[in-house]
Formats: C-alpha cells, sequence, structure tokens
C-alpha cells in the first residue's frame, strides 16, 4: 500500500517536471518531428543514413576514451597503443570498436549513398542533401585517412607516406599539397600532430555541421517516396 | 488490435528500441568505465628492500648520505625518481641506527649535512633540523621522516624496507 503510495507521487512529480519543460522547450513537439515524423513505405535500406549516424556517434564515443590514453607523438605513439591494448582494463575493446567502426562506417555510407543515387532521391528538392551527403562521404573518409596515421607503426607510416605522395603527384599544385599535409617535406612528428588535430578536431567538427545540415533537410523535406513504375 | 490489452506495433517497436539501446548503453558503458579507472586500481603499492651501503664503511656518529633510485612505469612512461637521506650509526651496534630521509618537510627539497653547525639545513627556506632529525628552525611542520625499517644482511649490507607512496 505504502509503495503505491509512493509511486503516484513520483509519478505526479515526473509529469509536473516534465510539463514545466514542455512548455518551455517543446519537448513534445521535438518528439513528434524528430522521431514521430511520418515516413513513407520503405524498407531496411532506408535505415542507413541512420546506422551512419549511430556509426558516427560510436565512432566519436570510442574515440574521445582512445584520448585518454592515446599520445600524438613519435616517441610515444606506439608504446601508448600497444598500452592501450595491453595495459588496461578493456583497451582492445575501446580500440577494437573504433578500429572496425572506422571501416564499418565508411561501407555504410557508402551504401547508403547507393540507395539514395538507386531510388533517385537525390533529386528536386533533395539537391542539397546530395551535396552535404558528398561532403559527408568525403570527411568519412578523409577520418579514415587521418586515424591511419596516428598508431604510428610500420604499415601506418608508409601508408601515409604513399598517399601524401599521390597527393602530391597532382599537377602544379602537388608539391604544395605534400608539404601542406605533411608538414614539411618528409613525415614527422608534425605530420603526426595536424593528422591527430584534423581527426579529432577539424574533421569531427565539420562532419557534424554537415550532419545537421544534412538532418535538418531530411526532416524539411520529409523522406522520398520510392519511385513507382510510372516513374 | 486496438482496446485490447496486446501491445500495439508502434509501442512495441518504441520498448524493443529502449531495450534494445540500454542493452547496448550497458555493454559497452561498464567496460568503459573499467577502462578509465584502470590506472588509479593498478597503482597498488610496491615495496622492497634496498641496500644503501656496507655497514663496515659506515662511520660511527657521523651522517653518512645515501641516495638510489626508483622507476615506476606509468602507462607507456618510464620516470626515475630518487630518494636520499642521511644513516647516523649512533653506536657500534649494528641495531643503533638512525636513517634519515633527505626530503624536507616543509615543500620536499634536499637537506644537507653542516659538520660544522652540527645541523641539517634545507636551502630553499632555511630550515634547520638537529642530528637526530628534529625541527629547530624554520617552516618544516615535523621532524625528517626516517626509515625505520633496516636490517643487515649475511654480507654486512645494510638494507632499507622501501614502499612507494
Ligand atoms: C556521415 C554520413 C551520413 C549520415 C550520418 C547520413 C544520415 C542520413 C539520414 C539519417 C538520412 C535519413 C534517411 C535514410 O536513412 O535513408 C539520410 C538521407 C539522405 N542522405 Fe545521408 N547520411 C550520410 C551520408 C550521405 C551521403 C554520402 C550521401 C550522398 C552523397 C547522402 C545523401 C542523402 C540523401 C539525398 C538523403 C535523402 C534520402 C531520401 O529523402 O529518401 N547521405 N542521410
Ligand atoms: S622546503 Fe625545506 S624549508 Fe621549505
Amino acid at each position: 500500500m505504502h509503495s503505491i503510495g509512493m509511486w503516484q507521487k513520483l509519478r505526479t512529480a515526473y509529469t509536473t517536471v516534465y510539463q514545466w519543460l514542455d512548455e518551455r522547450l517543446g519537448l513534445g513537439e521535438m518528439y513528434t518531428n524528430l522521431l514521430d515524423r511520418p515516413e513513407p513505405l520503405g524498407n531496411w535500406w532506408n535505415t542507413l543514413g541512420s546506422a551512419s549516424l549511430f556509426l558516427f556517434i560510436l565512432q566519436a564515443a570510442t574515440g574521445i576514451f582512445l584520448t585518454v590514453y592515446y599520445t600524438p607523438s613519435p616517441d610515444h605513439a606506439y608504446d601508448s597503443i600497444n598500452y592501450i591494448m595491453t595495459g588496461v582494463a578493456f583497451g582492445w575493446l575501446v580500440r577494437g570498436i573504433h578500429h572496425w567502426g572506422a571501416t564499418l562506417m565508411v561501407l555504410v555510407v557508402f551504401i547508403h549513398m547507393l540507395r539514395v543515387f538507386v531510388t533517385a532521391s537525390y533529386k528536386y528538392p533533395r539537391e542539397l542533401t546530395w551535396l552535404v551527403g558528398v561532403g559527408l562521404l568525403l570527411l568519412t573518409l578523409g577520418m579514415g585517412f587521418t586515424g591511419y596515421l596516428l598508431p604510428w607503426n610500420q604499415k601506418a607510416y608508409w601508408a601515409t607516406t604513399v598517399a601524401t605522395q599521390i597527393a602530391g603527384s597532382m599537377p602544379f599544385v602537388g608539391d604544395f599539397i605534400l608539404k601542406a599535409l605533411r608538414g614539411g617535406p618528409d613525415l614527422s612528428a608534425l605530420t603526426l600532430q595536424r593528422f591527430f588535430a584534423a581527426h579529432i578536431w577539424i574533421l569531427p567538427a565539420v562532419l557534424i555541421a554537415l550532419i545537421g545540415i544534412h538532418l535538418y533537410l531530411i526532416i524539411k523535406h520529409g523522406e522520398s517516396h520510392f519511385p513507382t513504375k510510372e516513374d | 488490435m486496438s482496446g485490447s490489452n496486446h501491445l500495439s506495433r508502434r509501442d512495441f517497436m518504441k520498448v524493443t528500441t529502449g531495450v534494445i539501446g540500454g542493452i547496448i548503453t550497458v555493454v559497452i558503458g561498464a567496460p568503459v568505465i573499467d577502462y578509465l579507472v584502470d590506472p588509479a586500481l593498478r597503482a597498488g603499492a610496491k615495496e622492497a628492500w634496498i641496500p644503501i651501503g656496507k655497514l663496515d664503511s659506515i662511520p660511527i656518529d657521523k651522517p653518512t648520505p645515501f641516495a638510489f633510485t626508483r622507476t615506476q612505469v606509468n602507462g607507456w612512461e618510464r620516470t626515475g625518481t630518487s630518494f636520499g637521506g642521511f644513516i647516523i650509526r649512533r653506536s657500534a651496534d649494528p641495531k643503533d641506527i638512525l636513517i634519515l630521509s633527505s626530503r624536507c618537510t616543509h615543500l620536499g627539497c634536499s637537506v644537507n649535512w653542516h659538520a660544522d653547525a652540527n645541523e641539517f639545513i634545507c636551502p630553499c627556506h632555511d630550515a634547520k633540523f638537529s642530528k637526530e632529525g628534529k625541527v629547530l628552525d624554520g617552516p618544516p611542520p615535523k621532524p625528517l621522516n626516517q626509515y625505520t625499517d633496516f636490517k643487515v644482511d649475511g654480507d654486512g649490507n645494510l638494507l632499507i624496507f622501501f614502499k612507494e607512496g
């Protein structure tokens, strides 16, 4: 008996607080717009954008946790990763998720783009959604590119040497781009540090902004209907 | 369906999403907490017997300095920390030994023995300690620390028991 009374009091308290917040923040409205918006009859292919978003959040969370131990300096990067893998409880799990999540995210984002292409959802009025999407794909690839160097092991070192070399083979501007990417003519501490800055600050900041625009446009236009036979 | 006691498809989806989301959060969240606090839990007290000199070569009634270095592995880095002190043999009795730490109890500078003044003097804020480590003058709140656990092994080495932290 007593516990039922408690329960009801809690419920009223919750309702009061919720209503107070709802009046000011429009929580109910937000919920309807974000999560209860009408969707055309779709299929599992329509979930890939949300899957990309989920993977991005997962990468952001695990990435932040990795920075608790990772050190972006040539004499400590490799050792600090070694420490994460063998010295810290569940370090292998946090790094494992981030490592495999990166590959999976590229894959999922790419298939998401393919489905938008196949269903011709990039047409009016969604051209900008598509354009922003192209930016998202490039940024996702950029995250993979900059993140790959961070362990500072042989594989990472040479992969980055080769990739920046390729960027450097562009006519006219190649040499400048190579030096800008590496922070000098060769791979060095400066390269590692600027890849780190790009990987944890610059690219994610732009990525978050573009995801925001992408989602705003999706909510504004609603999702496209699947093309019918007549289309 | 509506009006019956059964869960609607919508509510079923909501509950399922909530439950799966909750499981993912816990499965990833719990290990992450361990991941974050792990180094703090590992910093257990490390202890060792450390040789600081041959008893025979230590003069009686004269503070004799000693020093040793301990290496700590902090994650991916090793740090060497130096420790030092003075051995004061009050008499020929191998048990009658006072071993003081040279770390000033004020803010941690190393004190020096000044034979002429018969005092330990700290260079930082001019504190003075007696030969027995008592504060004679200056800001230190308590006497010099002592290594009370010591022994002489079969080869005549004087060892002190050292505990980190
Ligand atoms: C970080 C990467 C990305 C995230 C987080 C993301 C997120 C989303 C989400 C949540 C949706 C809702 C519908 C759905 O899931 O299919 C969506 C739709 C859409 N996305 Fe993406 N997306 C990303 C990358 C891309 C890329 C690379 C493109 C194309 C170049 C693109 C183009 C579009 C278009 C045109 C729509 C509207 C589809 C429709 O209305 O049917 N997105 N996106
Ligand atoms: S540190 Fe020795 S007197 Fe202040």
